[in-house]
């Protein structure tokens, strides 16, 4: 069971409250991309054991996406973050280093 | 015309909590920017309430401002106001972007009320929400699930509560609600 906290209302809600929406940080590749970058974006994805950083909906709630930042292998989430950002903040990956030092996550540590 | 009616005809429940369908009031959705004044302050004094904060309802006599999203409020009023209250809202926000749309036959409502401890637990056990008076206390307003569909709590200054949700799920929340309320299902959590 997953506990999350809507960074919108401040709700700490648990997992059937939310929907998880994939994968977090995707970088979009278009028209004109090379094939490999599209099919990067398509099909490619992040199956860590660890930290991992995904895209969640408050669908029974105030109905926004945010981001957060958790553990697939102990559950444990160490921060909810807003949709406007393009990477994770950098109190974020505070809270993370401090837990699992080293990690990495796609371009991110 | 036709006349309007609530989705259950005022069905009642007498159990541990007493489960009642609201008598039909008016609701307004309103859609902004909550953090600019031109806005909030158009809201409120149209409301003729504060406006409320984060998980908050503001409550006057019949009227209800509830903080629905960080950019959405439901006005709860009498229904006979409804058309007046749009038309002054639409004259305070012009030229503010928004949207006022009347949904009062779009949602149900329930009060659930009598001892609260047995108010609370009917509820806890539909909601994966805190109903302890320490985290729920009156003014909360909180949108959440109920069994298994989406609905929105707050608590009353009398320490009631109101519960919202669609009008294609009413039957299936006034019965959940019931069973949830039974008398003979008490579990002392509160």
């Amino acid at each position: 069971m997953l506990l999350l906290e809507c960074p919108y209302c401040g709700v700490a809600g648990e997992e059937t409250e939310f929907h998880g929406g994939g994968e977090a940080h995707l970088k979009r590749h278009g028209p004109e991309s090379s094939d490999a970058d599209f099919e990067g974006y398509l099909f490619h994805r992040e199956n860590p054991k660890g930290v991992h950083l995904e895209r969640w909906r408050h669908v029974n709630g105030c109905g926004k996406w945010f981001h957060a930042a958790r553990c697939t292998r102990t559950l444990e989430v160490f921060g909810t973050y807003t949709a406007q950002c393009s990477e994770p903040p950098q109190e974020i990956r505070d809270k993370i280093s401090a837990k699992r030092p080293g990690w990495t996550w796609r371009e991110f540590s | 015309m036709s006349e309007p009616v609530t989705p259950l005809g005022g069905a009642v429940h007498e159990g541990a909590a007493r489960v009642a369908e609201m008598p039909r009031r008016g609701m307004i959705t309103l859609r902004g920017d909550l953090g600019d004044p031109a806005f909030s302050e158009a809201v409120a004094e149209v409301a003729g309430l504060a406006l409320p904060g984060r998980g908050r309802v503001s409550a006057e006599g019949e009227t209800r401002l509830g903080w629905m999203s960080p950019d959405e409020l439901i006005l709860m009023l009498p229904a006979p106001d409804v058309a007046a209250v749009l038309d002054r809202l639409a004259g305070a926000l012009g030229g503010v972007h928004h949207l006022a749309v009347e949904v009062t036959d779009a949602r149900a409502l329930f009060a659930v009320s009598g001892e609260p401890a047995a108010v609370r637990e009917s509820l806890a056990k539909l909601a994966p929400v805190d109903f302890s008076p320490a985290a729920f206390e009156p003014g909360t307003f909180r949108r959440s699930r109920l069994a298994q569909v989406p609905a929105a709590f707050w608590c009353e200054p009398d320490g009631s509560f109101g519960v919202m949700c669609f009008r294609s799920v009413a039957e299936y929340v006034f019965k959940a609600l019931s069973v949830s309320a039974a008398s003979d299902g008490r579990v002392g959590m509160f």
